[in-house]
């Protein structure tokens, strides 16, 4: 019985994977039960050679246990991992060659920053000179040259990253994995050891999983990005397809800010809706809203920066009174009190003119749409 | 300003209690070391003239010397046995869920609450049952049993405190489990093995109560052969004797100190 759900889970797993047969790691069929709980249900997606995928989702989700069944901290019940082709299920850590590097970066305390990086080489017994030679390339990628007898107590934050990220690094590992690297350090360093990561990342073409509760982070660094919520994947794709195509209303509302807007479907056919919010006609994918007639009420997704305050001879699509404006450098953050919203509150992000209007707190100011295509989920 | 010279009262009345209580917790101390210098055989204070006559003789008697010799027998075996037997215990009580844990925990933590002389009588009614009453034996193992707990649960503080992400972040470098064990887990956890040991080594050598049910004149600890002495002569030899010891072990913790430094014997930081 159990090579049959075993052959089951093969099939599914090779069909969400055919579109990659060079995946650097591929997941078919792969669960993980704690105890009574159910941490992965039986997912399947595949990683590309050189990519930067992110597996996005709240804490508790089920990103890091991926993470750790990569790494081989512990096995799955069900389902297969494959590692650069080879099955991986029932391979113990140390034999992976995966670098990982940990949220609080797990340096050990009683060696050096040297002593620290060479500790993957040694195991390997690699000779003295190679040791050396690798040492010293990863020290100057990492930008950590004169560190190399310091303490990890004796650095700070960021030095300390670069050191786990080095260690992780020279070991050259099939894949590199990263468990909410950035979230220890403040949000300036953080910018930049962003930025840092990911030009390294591109410059070595190491595969690399990258797991964080930040959709921005997300956005900004992934090639691709998985969506998950219990033990689920949700959605697995570009930053735009699922800033701008989610899936279903977690992905809408988890990646990225959004509102969301009653609404009612105007006409519909095979492909495509069009739904009305006041004033304003707007094209929404049909394949959300399947079994829906036309005057049903959905909900309308909409991005903040989709939003502009109407002027005052424009029919618009709802109306609001303004409540908070919080300057952002670059734009204007504008929170509304708004009787269509489901949330009681919209947010539009004005750039542009509109950002150097001022406006008073209380003022009555009507809504109108940047776009005529947006996003519609049926009404909760 | 009453209000000013009550703060001052309370401030020198606090500074006084303060002394008075050290003062209280090294008077003990003071008196024999007072005594052992004294070339009287008669306390008095202060001392009408100063000699290390008492030393010598304390050196000299022979009861002290095989007292000496039996007590760093016993202490260097118990405290050894114990700290593999509580280390093994450690590890496992913190690396697996069995059941019966909590069970086995009491247990290996009884003779926190099971006084020294039951332990003491019940070993030498076992021994005096299967033949052991004068070995060596008989008293190491029921040293073994008094100070299992504190290495115990000095092994099961540090082990607590291990970052266990290390040994995962070893792992995924491609280091094996002996060799994780010995380059990052055993390194880490030397501080709590080594407090662990020395303070179940003290306590070893200074174990009286359950050592004098079973200890005979051949296998007799430097405290019961210091009890017997008492018992029959009142000179200050015994005081002489104290000295040593207090410049021995504080010679010992220093030397740990400096080793390994106090804060990480004690567990206070936590190896972070």
């Amino acid at each position: 019985m159990s090579t049959a759900i075993a052959s089951m889970n093969r099939d599914a797993g090779m069909a969400a994977a055919e579109d990659s047969p060079d995946a650097a790691v591929r997941f078919a069929g792969v669960s993980k039960r704690f105890g009574g709980v159910v941490a992965l249900h039986e997912i399947s997606f595949s990683i590309r050679r050189g990519e930067f995928m992110t597996l996005l989702g709240p804490s508790g989700c089920g990103k890091t246990t991926i993470l750790n069944l990569i790494a081989g901290f512990f096995s799955p019940d069900g389902g297969e991992i494959r590692v650069d082709g080879e099955l991986v299920n029932d391979v113990p850590t140390y034999k992976r060659q995966v670098g990982m590097m940990f949220q609080n970066y797990a340096l050990f305390p009683h060696m050096s920053v040297a002593a620290n990086i060479c500790y993957g080489l040694k195991a390997r017994h690699l000779p003295k000179s190679e040791i050396d030679r690798r040492l010293r390339d990863v020290l100057s990628l990492v930008r950590l040259v004169g560190y190399e007898e310091r303490r990890p107590r004796e650095l700070s934050g960021g030095q300390q990253q670069r050191v786990a990220l080095a260690r992780a690094l020279v070991i050259n590992p099939k894949v590199l994995l990263l468990d909410e690297p950035f979230s220890a350090l403040d949000k300036n360093l953080r910018a930049s050891m962003q930025v840092e990561l990911r030009e390294i990342q591109r410059k070595l073409g190491v595969t690399t999983v990258f797991v964080t509760h930040d959709q921005g982070e997300a956005l900004s660094l992934s090639d691709r990005l998985a969506v998950i919520s219990e033990g689920r994947i949700r959605q697995l794709g570009t930053p735009e397809e699922t800033y701008r195509q989610p899936s279903d209303r977690f992905v809408a509302s988890f990646v990225g800010d959004t509102n969301v807007l009653r609404a009612r479907i105007e006409r519909i056919d095979a492909t495509c809706a069009i739904v009305a919010l006041g004033a304003a006609r707007i094209r929404v994918a049909a394949a959300s809203l399947r079994h829906l007639a036309v005057s049903a009420a959905v909900d309308l997704f909409v991005r903040p920066e989709q939003l502009r305050l109407a002027e005052s001879n424009e029919p618009c699509a709802s109306n609001g009174t303004i409540v908070a404006q919080v300057y952002q450098g670059g734009h204007v953050d504008i929170y509304l009190e708004c009787a269509d919203s489901a949330a009681g509150r919209v947010l539009a992000r004005l750039s542009g003119p509109q950002a150097m209007t001022p406006r008073s707190i209380g003022a009555p100011v009507g809504l109108s749409l940047n776009t005529d295509e947006a996003i519609a989920f049926e009404a909760a | 300003m009453p209000r000013s010279s009550l703060q001052r009262l309370l401030r020198f009345g606090g500074t006084l209690t303060v002394l008075a209580v050290l003062g209280f917790l090294l008077l003990p101390a003071f008196v024999v070391v007072l005594a052992a210098f004294n070339a009287s055989a008669l306390p008095s204070f202060p001392p009408q003239a100063w000699s290390l006559r008492w030393f010598a003789k304390a050196i000299a008697y022979q009861d002290f010397r095989e007292g000496l010799r039996n007590g760093l027998i016993v202490t260097s075996l118990s405290s050894a046995i114990a700290l593999a037997v509580g280390a093994t215990f450690a590890f496992a009580l913190d690396h697996y869920r069995f059941r019966f844990k909590s069970v086995i925990e009491g247990v290996l933590l009884s003779p926190l609450f099971v006084p020294h002389f039951t332990i003491g009588l019940g070993f030498l009614i076992l021994a005096a049952q299967v033949g052991l009453v004068s070995t060596y034996a008989l008293v190491i193992v029921c040293h073994v049993v008094l100070i299992l707990p504190f290495v115990l649960r000095s092994v099961y503080v540090s082990l607590r405190n291990l970052d266990r992400r290390l040994e995962l972040a070893a792992a995924s470098l491609g280091a094996a489990p002996r060799r994780v064990l010995m380059t990052i887990t055993l390194p880490l956890l030397l501080p709590g093995l080594v407090s662990g040991w020395l303070f179940a080594a003290i306590l070893s050598f200074n174990e009286f109560t359950a050592s004098l049910f079973v200890t005979t004149q051949h296998t007799q600890t430097l405290p019961v052969v210091m009890y017997n002495y008492v018992r029959e002569y009142a000179d200050p030899s015994m005081a002489a004797l104290s000295v040593i010891y207090i410049f021995a072990v504080a010679g010992l913790l220093t030397a740990a100190n400096v080793w390994l430094g106090l804060d990480r014997i004690l567990n206070v930081d936590g190896n972070r």
